[in-house]
This record gives C-alpha cells, sequence and structure tokens, in this order.
C-alpha cells in the first residue's frame, strides 16, 4: 500500500500543475520564437536548445508522470535513456568537432 | 484458501501475476518507457545526423531553414503542447473516473493532431512548390547565406537540409498518424465505459507515447524552423 501514497498525492489536485505545465511549455514556445530573431551570437543556438530542454524536462516530469513515480526502475530508464542519447551526441562530437583538417 | 479469497476480490483486469492494480501499471508504464528508449535512440540517430552536417555545412543549413515558414512551426509547437495538456487531462480523468470528460479530452487530442497534420500538410505544399524537395527537381539556385553578403547557398549541401527536414519530421509526422490510431482506439475503449480507476493502462501508456512525440517536436522546431533567423 505504500506505493500508492505516490500516487494518490499526484492525484489531489494535479489540474492546476497540468495548466501551470501547459503555459510555461507555451510561455518557452514564444520566447524561443522571439529570440530566434535576435542576434545573439553563439547563444542563438543555447538558448533555442537550452529552453527546448527544459521543456521536455517538464513533459517527462509531470505531464509522464516521472516525478511522481512510485516506481524506480521507471526513473532509472528515463536517466540510462538520456545519458546514452547524450553518449551519442557527445562521443560523434569528439571525433567531428575535433578535426581542423576538415 | 487465503489466496483463492484474495482472488475472488481482486479487480477483473488485475492479472494474476501482479499483487495489486498499483505494480499491474507500473510494470505496464516501465515496458513502455523501455520502447520510448529505443524510439529516442531512433531519433537520435537522425538527430546525430543533423548535428554532424549542421557544423559542416553551417550557412548552407542557415539560407535552407530560412525558407521554411517559421511562423507555421510556432503555430505548430503551440498545438501539439495544447495536446499535451488534453491528454495528461484525459489521463487524470480516467484515474478519477470521469467518463465524460475522458471522451472528451480524447476527442479534443485528435482534433490537435489533425490540426498539426493539416498545418504540415500547408508546409509540404509550400516546399513542393518551390522545388525544395529532394530529387531530379530541387532547386535552390542563388539563395544567399545568411550574414554573409555576395555569397550564396551550394544547392547540393542545401539538398541535405531539405533531405534531413523531410525525414525528421516526416518520421515525426507517422508518428502523429500512428497516435492518432491508437488515439481513436482509445476513444472507442472510452465510449465502451472499458477504464476504470483500478484499469486504465493503454489511456496512460497511450499518452505517455503522444507526450514523446511532442518532445521530439520540442527539439525539431529551433533545429529546423529557426536557425540563422537573425539580421
Amino acid at each position: 500500500m505504500t506505493e500508492h501514497t505516490a500516487s494518490e498525492r499526484s492525484k489531489s489536485s494535479p489540474l492546476k500543475l497540468y495548466f501551470s505545465v501547459g503555459a510555461a511549455l507555451l510561455a518557452g514556445t514564444y520566447i524561443t520564437y522571439r529570440a530566434a530573431f535576435i542576434e545573439l551570437g553563439p547563444f542563438n543556438a543555447v538558448v533555442a536548445l537550452g529552453i527546448a530542454t527544459i521543456k521536455a524536462t517538464l513533459v517527462v516530469l509531470f505531464f509522464m508522470h516521472v516525478w511522481h513515480a512510485g516506481e524506480k526502475l521507471i526513473k532509472l530508464v528515463v536517466i540510462t535513456t538520456v545519458f546514452f542519447l547524450l553518449l551519442l551526441l557527445g562521443l560523434t562530437l569528439t571525433d567531428y568537432a575535433t578535426r581542423p583538417w576538415s | 484458501m487465503i489466496g483463492l479469497h484474495h482472488e475472488e476480490e481482486q479487480h477483473p483486469e488485475l492479472l494474476h501475476h501482479f499483487a495489486e492494480p498499483q505494480q499491474q501499471r507500473d510494470a505496464a508504464s516501465l515496458g513502455m518507457w523501455a520502447f520510448l528508449a529505443t524510439e529516442v535512440m531512433f531519433f537520435g540517430g537522425l538527430f546525430c545526423a543533423y548535428l554532424i552536417y549542421r557544423r559542416w555545412y553551417f550557412g548552407d543549413f542557415g539560407a535552407a531553414s530560412k525558407s521554411i515558414d517559421a511562423t507555421l512551426g510556432a503555430i505548430n509547437t503551440a498545438v501539439l503542447i495544447c495536446s499535451s495538456v488534453t491528454v495528461v487531462v484525459a489521463v487524470w480523468a480516467a484515474q478519477t473516473a470521469r467518463k465524460t470528460l475522458l471522451v472528451a479530452m480524447l476527442a479534443v487530442t485528435m482534433l490537435f493532431g489533425l490540426t498539426f497534420l493539416g498545418i504540415k500538410a500547408v508546409e509540404y505544399t509550400q516546399k513542393f512548390e518551390e522545388h525544395h524537395v529532394p530529387g531530379p527537381s530541387f532547386s535552390f539556385d542563388h539563395v544567399p547565406i545568411p550574414r554573409h553578403p555576395g555569397e550564396y547557398a551550394n544547392p547540393r549541401h542545401a539538398e541535405i537540409f531539405f533531405a534531413l527536414y523531410f525525414v525528421m519530421t516526416g518520421l515525426h509526422a507517422l508518428h502523429m498518424v500512428v497516435g492518432l490510431g491508437i488515439f481513436s482506439w482509445l476513444f472507442y475503449m472510452a465510449w465502451k465505459r472499458r477504464f476504470t480507476p483500478e484499469w486504465y493502462t493503454p489511456i496512460e501508456i497511450g499518452g505517455l507515447y503522444w507526450h514523446f512525440v511532442d518532445i521530439v517536436w520540442i527539439y525539431l522546431f529551433p533545429l529546423l524552423y529557426l536557425i540563422d533567423r537573425h539580421p
């Protein structure tokens, strides 16, 4: 029965949370869109991908119920997935980003 | 005897190898997350290809990206976010046995999904008319590279951007079509009152799938529509 506490808590009044997260996601989209038309040098990409990552994290934690997940294995799978994606992109960059001759 | 008594009491949808409904729901969610992990690596390969070519053909990608309607992309992002909100409300409705709200939220979600695909179709039509679809009729001549006066994009390099654009948004749109199929089935099941607060697994894991497709779009939007837009 102990596992129930997490889901019970998320059931109590989650609608306000869901609409707040939705509003934050829409605000993030608007900021991303407007920021793309401002000259920020290399930080244009940083801002765009930073906001995208915040938005994705909000979706995973609150819409996909990972924050309140009683089962720790789900959190492990999520972290492992992100780790292997970063491994794919990161190790690829260690090659392509360090080729002064190409 | 204790076991027998327990079996009589349990919910009909609770399979005998699970102790309680919560454990059964967690197992289903875990399985879905394992599938989504494979999906992340599936799209991850394409994002990796994008990363490599964006670095190689930096200006050409900027020129090609600028030819896409960023406003349509932004509207579609908002449409998908709204659909994710309706999905999470649908899951809550299933958890709290609100049948009318559940059916309504599933219907609205599908409407948002169809709106997304409709806007996507308008966008693709523009690209076809402009001959920006990779292939024999591809044309991208004398398009200036952003912030490099007098320099023009190499059409062969721009074609790679459009190949990635069509494969990534096309694969994403295919996921949307599959999602609409899943949600039609969920809608039918909800209409037939098949879901209870103890058993709404299809709503939960169908929702996980929908949110995943939303997350892919959250990254596709800035990477394909918004690069090198500033003056």
